[in-house]
């Protein structure tokens, strides 16, 4: 995939002359035996600080989040306190606590949203701006914009269009409060979960887009005009050959998607704290760990629920890169 | 459509040129769609909160002022909270490009045994919700002793250190991955010449792939930064006291503290939105860059 960097970046600069150029064709790097003992050290160093800093800040976290779920520590006390209480914290989340299924629930749909709607909004895009008009960099740049902002930031613009009398749609529908026909956009909770979705939205299409417009100005402009000349339309020129040679593209765009779908926080939070029709899994570990009671072991086996989801994108993607690696 | 199978002559050139007059009317109408939040924005927080109230929030003003941007600036004491968020960004940004490049350099153009495995790790590692991590890791930044000079309070919780330290090691996954990637395209000969030359690792590392690695360095400075600049969560998280939150999660505390009416908010929001705008248009080039660079591995 080195020509997608090279479109963007500009590309390492060649170097002619080098020691054994043109030397045998095969993965030829330095092995460890020919280094000295300093520069082992040294190598060692380079790896083992990053490597400490993932696994301890990191890697760590997430193995405790895994074991903790099988306690009943309130997080007072000392280490000892803690007591393993089997399943019992899954059980609860299952059958009795109330905010879990809601929460589950608009994840998937937020997860459905970004992917049905989302993503191809930003692929349409991303295939109207590779056709290379006048003003293509203008139209990219203004489309982009929102990535830039922060989540927060996103919903402080967005609450400006969607509050009940102050807001620009209430205003412009020409609604108040008082009015029987009245939406509370954010308020009115069968309702709020699609108004953030639109504002979360506006940000992740443009995402999408940079991504697309990426993969699609490095297909090799021989496998289009080769279609065209066997007489297949726009259309399907699209659909039967570059779609399919956008699969890499598709796989990172695919995990970013549910990744970024699972990590939805911030804005709910902004909102109104992720109550009333916007309860997140995300919130729902943090309620349980900064709330009124710090329930330690609860809260872990909803982050645990996160992570099992999680998974299930990362492994994916790890799969597919081992695999293009080796090919 | 169905034109693309005749060959390009003088007749079929014209509906191309109506398809591409409708497409930038198109696109035009979506860019306005686009920006008309932020546009809304832009003009609530010129307008005074009395004129506003009076004549409705939809309606053409009389008076346009800095006013709104003047009280949310000067009331809310948002330099404070720039100033918080300089100390957690610039060392966050170079240490994490330091380490992340030392990582790449010696997993990309060494061969380990564990290369793949690291890789993997820092990868699928980088991909977590924060959310999956921070119970324990609340607990962690409560126990761990931190001695005075690094922190006032003996503790990661609650200290600039802190958030330097969390965001360092979730961002090195990222960094580590588009780095790796951008040195595999140098070419293997570079480590073989170094050597012949007599260079040592360090030198090889400092002097040879480094310089050949500033685009990438530079496009991921440029991400690092908002992204750094954007977190709400960790902050949210992981700090106390009010007086050092960073600037993006102190405006919510902000918001019902001193941003009364919307007027304000929109002008606050803005503030804190600028820089990242800024850096956005001036370095675009960068920012896609590195975003790309990331993605497009696969």
């Amino acid at each position: 995939m080195t020509q997608h960097v090279a479109e963007k970046m500009p590309p390492a600069p060649p170097i002619t002359g080098g020691a054994g150029a043109s030397a045998s064709p095969g993965r030829r790097r330095r092995r460890f035996s020919t280094l000295t003992r300093v520069d082992r050290l040294i190598l060692l160093g380079m790896v083992a600080i990053p490597t400490f800093l993932v696994v301890f800040f990191i890697l760590l976290p997430t193995i405790l989040s895994v074991v903790l779920s099988f306690t009943s520590w309130n997080g007072i006390g000392g280490i000892d306190r803690i007591k393993f209480n089997g399943l019992d914290n899954y059980v609860n989340l299952f059958t009795k606590y109330k905010p879990f299924w809601p929460a589950f629930t608009h994840n998937i749909l937020w997860l459905a949203f970004f992917i049905f709607v989302a993503t191809p909004i930003g692929l349409f895009l991303a295939v109207l701006l590779d056709k290379g008009m006048r003003g293509t960099r203008v139209y990219q740049s203004v489309l982009y914009m929102p990535v830039v902002l922060s989540l927060a930031i996103v919903g402080f613009i967005w609450q400006l269009q969607y509050s009940p009398d102050q807001g620009f749609l209430n205003n412009v529908l020409g609604t108040t409060s008082r009015d029987p026909g009245f939406i509370d956009w954010l308020g009115d909770k069968d309702i709020n979960l699609w108004a953030v979705l639109v504002a979360a939205s506006w940000r992740h299409i443009g995402y999408v887009m940079v991504l697309y417009l990426a993969g699609l100005k490095a297909v090799d402009p021989g496998l289009r005009e080769a279609a065209q000349i066997d007489g297949a339309n726009e259309r399907q020129t699209f659909f039967r050959v570059v779609f399919p040679v956008l699969r890499p593209i598709n796989v990172v765009v695919l995990v970013i998607t549910v990744i970024e779908s699972l990590r939805a926080f911030d804005i709910a939070y902004i909102i109104n704290r992720g109550k009333n029709g916007l309860e997140l899994l995300s919130i729902l570990v943090t309620n349980n760990l900064i709330g009124e009671a710090s329930l330690i072991g609860f809260g872990s086996s909803i982050a645990v629920i996160l992570l099992l989801i999680s998974l299930g994108p990362i492994v994916y993607f790890l799969v597919r890169s081992v695999r293009e690696e080796a090919t | 459509m169905s034109a693309a199978t005749q060959p390009p002559q003088g007749h079929t050139r014209k509906p191309r040129d109506w398809n591409r007059t409708f497409l930038h009317v198109f696109l035009i109408a979506i860019c306005i769609v686009w920006l008309f939040p932020l546009l809304w924005t832009v003009y609530q927080s010129l307008r005074p909160y009395a004129e506003t109230s009076s004549k409705g929030f939809v309606s053409l003003p009389d008076t346009l002022t800095l006013d709104n941007y003047a009280n949310a600036w000067n009331k809310a004491e948002l330099a404070r909270y720039f100033l918080n968020t300089l100390v957690i960004v610039v060392p966050a940004v170079v240490i994490v490009l330091f380490l992340a490049s030392m990582m790449a350099f010696a997993v990309s153009r060494y061969s380990w045994r564990f290369n793949l495995v690291l890789l993997m790790l820092f990868t699928a590692l980088n991909l977590l919700p924060p959310q999956v991590i921070i119970t324990p890791l609340f607990r962690m930044y409560l126990s761990i002793p931190i001695f005075p000079p690094l922190s006032d309070n003996g503790l990661l919780y609650d200290q600039y250190l802190g958030m330097i330290v969390i965001h360092v090691a979730f961002q090195l996954g990222f960094c580590t991955f588009v780095l790796s990637n951008y040195m595999k395209t140098l070419p293997k000969e570079l480590n073989e010449a170094a050597v012949v030359d007599g260079a040592s690792v360090w030198t090889t590392y400092s002097r040879v792939i480094m310089p050949l690695t500033k685009p990438a360095l530079a496009a991921l400075a440029t991400l690092e930064f908002t992204f750094i600049y954007n977190d709400f969560f960790w902050a949210l998280m992981l700090m106390r006291t009010g007086a050092k939150y960073p600037i993006t999660s102190a405006l919510n505390n902000l918001k019902g503290q001193f941003f009364v009416d919307n007027n304000l908010v929109a002008a606050g929001a803005l503030i804190v939105a600028l820089p990242t705008l800024v850096v956005y248009l001036v370095l675009q080039r960068q920012f896609i860059g590195g975003l790309t660079l990331g993605s497009t591995k696969g």
